[in-house]
């Protein structure tokens, strides 16, 4: 298993290398640059800023002096936000949304889990047709009317919770974004749940527990829920990498300090740098949730093992 | 049955009915049924009688459509209605249950020695650890070497055989008054069966605990019960002490079930019959894995065997799970790569598909799931037809409609049934549409892949009646695949007995019958032939 886990962190290698060198080209591709303005700019300064930027350097060279900065761990100046390096942004951006992300994340697996698991067991009743309303309701409700929605009704109508804003010491400026962010991740896996706990109860090795006169809590919770996360389980990693790597909608409408926005700002001013800086943190997320996804489906399942 | 003594199980009246999409279904109407301490119960019947649902009625496992009414008494406790709650204290410690399928009825996810300990657990407070030696005890009980280190094993990692006799344990763990066996061995070899029975029966003995045998191999019933009920659609139609119910079957279902033990021999061809299809020292390999890190890992799944089959000739292929008896059928007719010769009329057959087509129609192939073999969604028509599509081209939609009515009729089926879907025909009605679409062109050999394996006795025996006919009408040569000597012997009149994909045994039927000259070969025959009681052999 440590070989295997190994094996994977080292062919992660080559894969970030090639997600780099294709965003690299493929930005530099798209028309304009980080310092069009909708007024020209005076030929004279532009080229000043292309050079203090190293801009008018051949691509070749800036690949390169971009492949060695990024062995140091130096993602580079921002070319938008004057005076901040790459480096910079993310120190302040990242821990707000990995800690967003993750407790999104921690709230959808609970709360999906458990109302898929419970939708299941009463099959066919209220309860069950009222989950999966639910979750129909939160996969095709877009985040960009919850979150106003949520904003207004808890923090201008009911006023209980800040409808904007950030703090990193205030767990209340947390909530509507958390819920905003989960929502959608708690309907999907609560329907991938119900589904499969649903197979996992009528599998002959379920009519055994219950044959054997196990009670209920046994039967449910350690034969057919395990079972049951698999599917989940195999969702989850692409997931967790998105949600921790923030939101653009959710960020923007609440006013979060986040990395989300810096995707779709970096791309829109060609903002060379950021945009790499983000893919190259989007794709190490995705890489490792996928590991991780594989180890913890390798432990729930003992005929997956991989060496 | 002793008067006077009290039953351990008593079932009255006991009603199963399921609600379905096409109305209420009545699976068992209202069976009166009695287990005496210790005794061998068997309940006889084919698919579709009631008599698994019988017992899950009893045990409260129906599924969520079905409903349960009657009475059915433990020790005069009705068990029927009870709440899970309650009823846990029954199942489990005092009846205990094993099924037909023992690769999945264990969880996959969990240890061996986890699951065993759960009965002990809830029924009788042991902790885990506490559970351990007792378990371990149960292992070497049931059979299975190395129990201290097979307790931490994974089902996955134990055979079919290993897996039931784990399960025989479990059911064993809190020495039950009463275990179901429901098909326990039907899924398992032949020679793995004899085992697992002949365990029963021992522990019958040492235990005392009375047995429910649910089973349709009437062999069976004859060597393992006391006492027999004959069920059919939902109902008791007779039941007795199995020696005198075997003497004189009194219901005519019965007698047919008894009847329908497969009976008859097939002449040899005569000896000037021309040879059709040779295959000289084939070889299957499977090569599993390979890459960069390891090495690639060879499965020889036939290994050197030679085939001659003669016009008129049913050359039966014998041998366990795993023997390469389905693989070498393939292999002959070129739908798997393999080594070595193999000629059809004398000339070599080329294995590139474009090449084996136009000899397609001549060399057919008939499978052993008559469910899974026939697309759901075509009529039976269609299904019969395609075949004609590619190897008659120049035929009109008309004259391919005509054929497929003759095809219908030649095995048996109405004419008029070409506009139903599969799933409107019964198993056995299937696999005579499964024999139509090989009929209809015209084939000289059929390879028959367990062509018998998934149906009732009764059924079956009209299938091989069907496949006879056929044969002798039409002069064709089968390669019969089964792991059933039974049905073997009244087809075939040449055997070939395999083992790890190498022949282990050959000759004609009666020789092979009679004088079974290899050691695998009687354990084979001993195991699926012999009429001796379990006790007896237990003993």
């Amino acid at each position: 298993m440590l070989i295997y886990t190994l094996r994977r962190l080292a062919s992660a290698v080559p894969t970030v290398f090639v997600i780099i060198t294709l965003t690299f080209f493929m930005i530099r591709m798209a028309p304009g640059g980080p310092f069009d303005l909708e007024r020209p700019i005076d030929p004279l300064i532009m080229a000043n800023l292309n050079r203090a930027y190293n801009l008018d350097a051949p691509l070749w060279s800036q690949y390169l002096t971009y492949l060695s900065n990024l062995l140091h761990g130096d993602l580079g100046p921002s070319f938008t936000k004057r005076d901040f390096s790459v480096n910079d942004l993310f120190a302040v951006g990242l821990p707000v949304s990995i800690l967003l992300g993750s407790l999104a994340l921690l709230v959808a697996v609970v709360l999906g889990t458990i109302l898929g698991a419970w939708a299941a067991i009463r099959q066919n009743s209220g309860v069950d047709y009222a989950v999966v309303g639910l979750a129909t309701f939160g996969i095709t409700t877009p985040n960009f009317v919850v979150a106003p929605l949520l904003s207004l009704l808890f923090g201008v109508v009911l006023g209980w919770l800040p409808a904007g804003g950030w703090s990193n010491a205030n767990p209340a400026y947390w909530v509507l974004p958390i819920v905003t962010l989960a929502l959608p991740q708690v309907a999907v896996i609560a329907r991938l749940v119900r589904g499969s706990t649903i197979e996992a109860l009528r599998s002959n090795h379920v009519r055994t527990a219950r044959a054997y006169g196990l009670p209920t809590r046994v039967v449910v919770g350690v034969h057919a829920l395990r079972a049951a996360m698999l599917p989940a389980v195999s969702y989850l990693g692409p997931t967790a990498a998105g949600l921790l790597t923030g939101s653009v909608v959710v960020e923007t409408i609440f006013g979060i300090p986040g990395i989300g926005r810096y995707f779709v700002q970096g791309a829109l001013g060609r903002d060379y740098t950021l945009v790499m800086g983000t893919v190259v943190v989007i794709a190490i997320f995705v890489i490792f949730f996928n590991l991780v996804v594989d180890l913890v489906y390798a432990w729930l399942d003992p005929r997956v093992r991989y060496d | 049955m002793e008067p006077g003594m009290e039953a351990v199980l008593k079932v009255r009246g006991l009603r199963v009915e399921f609600e379905t999409n096409d109305g209420r279904v009545e699976a068992v109407k209202g069976i009166d049924l009695d287990v005496m301490p210790g005794e061998t119960v068997a309940i006889v019947g084919e698919s579709g009688s009631g008599k698994s649902q019988t017992t899950m009625a009893i045990m409260g496992l129906l599924a969520s459509n079905g409903k349960a009414s009657g009475s059915a008494l433990y020790r005069g406790r009705e068990m029927l209605g009870l709440p899970d709650r309650a009823l846990n204290g029954i199942r489990g410690e005092k009846i205990t249950m094993i099924f037909q399928e023992p690769m999945t009825s264990l969880d996959p996810l969990y240890r061996i020695g986890a699951q065993l300990a759960e009965p002990l657990r809830f029924h009788r407070g042991l902790s885990k650890a506490a559970a351990r030696p007792r378990i371990v005890e149960l292992l070497r009980l049931v059979g299975i070497p190395e129990p201290e280190r097979r307790i931490d094993a994974y089902p996955h990692e134990l055979s079919g055989g290993q897996r039931q006799r784990v399960m025989i344990a479990m059911a064993l763990a809190c020495d039950p008054d009463v275990l179901i066996a429901d098909e326990p061995t039907t899924a398992l070899d032949v020679t793995v069966q004899a085992q697992i029975l002949e365990l029963l029966a021992s522990l019958q003995q040492r235990l005392g605990m009375a047995i429910v045998f649910i089973t349709h191999d009437l062999g069976i019933v004859q060597r393992f019960a006391d006492r027999v009920y004959v069920m059919r659609r939902g109902e008791v139609v007779e039941s007795g002490p199995t020696a005198a119910l075997f003497a004189r079957p009194e219901h005519p279902y019965t007698r047919m079930l008894l009847a329908a033990e497969p009976e008859g021999t097939k002449p040899a061809p005569p000896a000037d019959a021309k040879e059709l299809m040779a295959g000289d020292d084939v070889k299957v390999i499977f090569r599993i894995g390979g890459g960069l890190f390891s090495a690639a890992h060879e499965i020889r799944a036939v290994d050197g065997v030679s085939v001659h089959l003669r016009e008129g000739q049913t050359i039966g292929i014998v041998g366990e799970s795993g023997s390469g008896k389905s693989t070498l059928g393939r292999a002959l007719l070129r739908l798997l790569p393999s080594e070595g010769r193999i000629a059809y009329l004398g000339r070599p057959l080329d294995p590139d598909p474009a090449a084996m087509r136009p000899l397609r129609s001549e060399l057919q192939l008939v499978f052993q799931d008559p469910f899974g073999s026939l697309s759901p969604r075509m009529t039976i028509g269609r299904i019969i037809t395609e075949g004609l599509l590619i190897h008659r081209p120049g035929l009109s939609a008309r004259e391919r409609d005509r054929l497929a009515g003759e095809a219908l009729a030649e095995v048996g089926l109405e004419p008029a049934m070409r506009n139903r879907y599969p799933h409107e025909f019964s198993g056995g009605q299937r696999q005579r549409i499964a024999i139509a679409r090989a009929m209809i062109l015209k084939p000289r050999v059929i390879v028959l892949d367990e062509p018998t394996s998934a149906l009732d006795r009764s059924v079956q025996k009209q299938v091989v009646e069907l496949l006879r006919e056929l044969q002798a009408r039409h002069g064709l040569s089968y390669l019969f695949i089964s792991h059933d000597l039974a049905v073997v012997r009244a087809v075939s009149d040449y055997i070939i007995v395999m083992k790890s994909g190498r022949i282990v045994e050959e000759g004609p039927t009666e020789a092979i019958f009679d004088r079974p000259q290899q050691a695998y070969t009687r354990t084979l025959m001993a195991a699926a032939l012999d009429t001796k009681r379990f006790r007896e052999a237990a003993e």
